[in-house]
């Protein structure tokens, strides 16, 4: 049903449906008004969960790694310096293979304090072995719920996914959003029953320690696992589109691509406000589109490749930077692009909360059109 | 082995001869039984019991990090809890773990009152890494952090008190433990798994190794810690103290000269105010805890 909603409640609306049995979480801005809205389904049995409510983030997701482990579906919510505390938990839960699933409310990271929009905290864990899905609009921002839900238990993939999803600018916003009901994603999404749990009828032991004997090939299998999950990540994106109408089966997705000169390619909210971009610089008569990334782990090489083969230039938006390097997403098209000699350059725009207007985004196709970019762009200089 | 019972925790682990560690997680896992799900942080027991694809463990066993085993084990509580099963949660953990970089997880997780049992084996410093001091080892005991030298004595402060800031947390039992004495030890873990909310038990374990005394002498050396006073026995029901081991104590350096971590307060000079300070721990402890048997005269 298309309802008027903010898209942390639209979110929580959607964890909800997925029947977390533990939520454990803590609460950071732009993050806090999806854990209050969980806690509020509980104290309300709109939820049947156990909700902790931890000390802190690192708390957070090591309850989820307990819960996780002993057989329950297992939520948490968090962003920026609450992920950063939670980096050493992050590899771990990876390591673990335990599915669970974090809703990433993206916000930069310090220092300076910025509560503001990026996307670096999530970028940050890139190596951690998580699925990284991203949002453009609160609607998928719900739908990838239950679509990371359902990938991260495949029994082939077993491992943890991030929905990311900006903060403020998606979280904060009221927008029409077609939420599922419990019927629909009972159906969509099978009941979590892992082979292995903790379990006193049958003993296992979890987490041990590898030797280099064997370390080598655990990291290998996880690789594995995750490039594997694109299988996966295609298959349950369509199954939705079958059932509700909205196919998430492609991990890139092009906005008037087709016959497009010039490509942007970008992650989350800022697609929107390109593809609005690109319809006013297709009426001056450029062949400019957009290649929106939904997948950045496992990164989708071939297919971006593919729908990149015919384009003149690319440029790529980065809401992150690798300090001394690029913007993560450029060093990954650069990669899925070598052989074919396009040239793609790189833009870093909108840290910290900058806003990211139409006219940044005609201002970078016009700069790319001349060579020019692998920059910061939109300088203050008179800051610096 | 053919010969060898099976056990929970078993046989087979690389465990250092004499080890007080794996005694402790033989005893904790005898009292606690089947029905057990144990978390265990990073650390010797974890190391010695668990290299893949080996485990000494025959209950469900969890790993995770260093410092968050009781986040892990307030997770699985809840889980459980959710799925309507009834096996105990026991973590395992060294006292770096529970002393230091664990408190954090450890205050929240009692404050907010889970059903799960808390062993500290405390073998008094990191003995993985290789014996650095933590928050519980004692005072003056050399380690490779607190090494006695020109113008130290060694470790410079005494243990922290972990049981008491346990019991200001409203954990319903709390107890200290010897593994010199394992029917008290399995008794009041039994006591803690069936006490329903966050229970606390510090199990006296040395270690051969990192206190520098031979393996067939670990027994009585945990003896010797609680006759001279240095480690009291004591349990704590909702923060009020009610049963304590009482002794016929021996001055610490009885105590202090078994092990090789004291041996520079007696060599190459005597260092009587630094034993005497040691005895003045001691002294405290026995009258905290009223710890001494009065004998008559004979």
């Amino acid at each position: 049903m298309m309802q008027m909603i903010e898209g942390s409640h639209a979110v929580a609306e959607a964890v909800k449906f997925c029947r977390p049995q533990v939520i454990a979480a803590y609460p950071i801005t732009p993050q806090t008004h999806i854990v209050e809205a969980l806690a509020d389904f509980v104290a309300n049995c709109e939820l049947d969960a156990e909700y902790i409510t931890v000390e802190n983030e690192f708390s957070a997701l090591s309850a989820c790694i307990g819960a996780s482990a002993a057989g329950s579906r297992t939520y948490s919510a968090t962003t920026s310096q609450g992920l950063a505390l939670m980096f050493e938990v992050c590899f771990n839960v990876a390591g673990m293979r335990l599915p669970i699933v974090m809703s990433i409310a993206n916000r930069a990271l310090g220092a300076p304090l910025s509560i503001w929009n990026d996307q670096q905290d999530s970028i940050s864990l890139r190596d951690s072995g998580w699925l990284q899905f991203y949002a453009e609009d609160n609607q998928e921002a719900t739908d990838l719920h239950y679509i990371a839900y359902r990938v991260a238990e495949d029994p082939s993939v077993l491992l943890p996914a991030f929905v990311c999803f900006d903060g403020f600018i998606l979280s904060h916003t009221y927008e029409p959003t077609d939420l599922l009901t419990q019927e629909d994603v009972d159906k969509y999404l099978p009941k979590f029953t892992p082979k292995e749990r903790l379990d006193a009828a049958d003993p296992i032991s979890f987490g041990m320690y590898a030797t280099p004997d064997y370390y080598h090939e655990f990291r290998y299998d996880m690789d594995r696992a995750l490039k594997e999950s694109k299988a996966i990540i295609r298959e349950a994106g369509k199954e939705f589109g079958r059932m509700f109408n909205r196919d998430y089966s492609a991990m890139v997705e092009g906005y008037r691509l087709e016959d497009a000169d010039t490509a942007i390619v970008a992650m989350g909210s800022i697609c929107g406000t390109t593809k609005d971009a690109i319809d006013e610089i297709r009426e001056e008569g450029k062949k400019v589109g957009l290649l929106k990334v939904r997948v950045f782990r496992p990164f989708p090489s071939e297919n971006m490749a593919k729908a990149l083969a015919h384009v003149k230039r690319v440029a790529v938006l980065d809401k992150n930077v690798s300090l001394g390097a690029k913007g993560a997403l450029a060093l990954e098209v650069k990669d899925a692009l070598y052989s074919s000699g396009i040239p793609v350059k790189d833009y870093i725009i909108g840290l910290g909360g900058r806003d990211v207007r139409k006219k940044d985004i005609k201002a970078i196709v016009e700069l790319v059109e001349k060579g020019q970019g692998d920059i910061f762009y939109g300088l203050r200089r008179e800051v610096l | 082995m053919a010969d060898t019972v099976c056990e929970l925790f078993d046989c087979g682990h690389r465990a250092c001869g004499g080890c007080g560690a794996a005694l402790a997680a033989r005893l904790v896992t005898q009292a606690a039984g089947a029905d057990t799900i144990v978390v265990s942080s990073t650390g010797c027991m974890e190391v010695f019991s668990t290299p893949y694809p080996e485990t000494a463990w025959k209950v469900p066993w969890i790993h995770s990090l260093f410092e968050n085993a009781s986040a892990v084990a307030s997770g699985i509580e809840a889980a459980l809890k959710k799925q309507g099963r009834k096996e105990k949660v026991v973590i395992m953990a060294g006292d770096g773990a529970t002393f230091d970089i664990g408190m954090i997880c450890i205050s929240g997780a009692f404050e907010r009152g889970h059903d799960f049992t808390y062993i500290c084996y405390d073998n008094e410093a990191y003995m993985n890494t290789g014996i650095q001091r933590s928050g519980a080892t004692p005072y003056d005991a050399s380690t490779t952090t607190s090494p006695p030298g020109k113008c130290s004595f060694g470790n410079k402060r005494p243990k922290k008190d972990m049981p008491q800031i346990l019991a200001a947390h409203g954990a319903p039992y709390v107890a200290t433990a010897s593994i010199a004495y394992t029917a008290d030890l399995m008794q009041k873990v039994q006591k803690a798994i069936n006490t329903p909310g966050p229970c606390y038990v510090q199990v006296h374990a040395p270690c051969c190794t990192g206190w520098g005394f031979e393996g067939d002498q670990t027994l009585a050396v945990a003896k010797l810690a609680i006759e001279t006073g240095l480690w009291v026995n004591y349990e704590m029901i909702e923060g009020k103290l009610v049963k304590v081991k009482k002794v016929v104590r021996k001055p610490v350096e009885e105590y202090l000269k078994t092990q090789k971590r004291f041996r520079h307060l007696f060599k190459p000079t005597r260092r009587d105010a630094e034993i005497a300070t040691i005895q003045t721990i001691a002294d405290r402890n026995a009258e905290k805890y009223a710890i001494d048997i009065k004998l008559k005269k004979e």
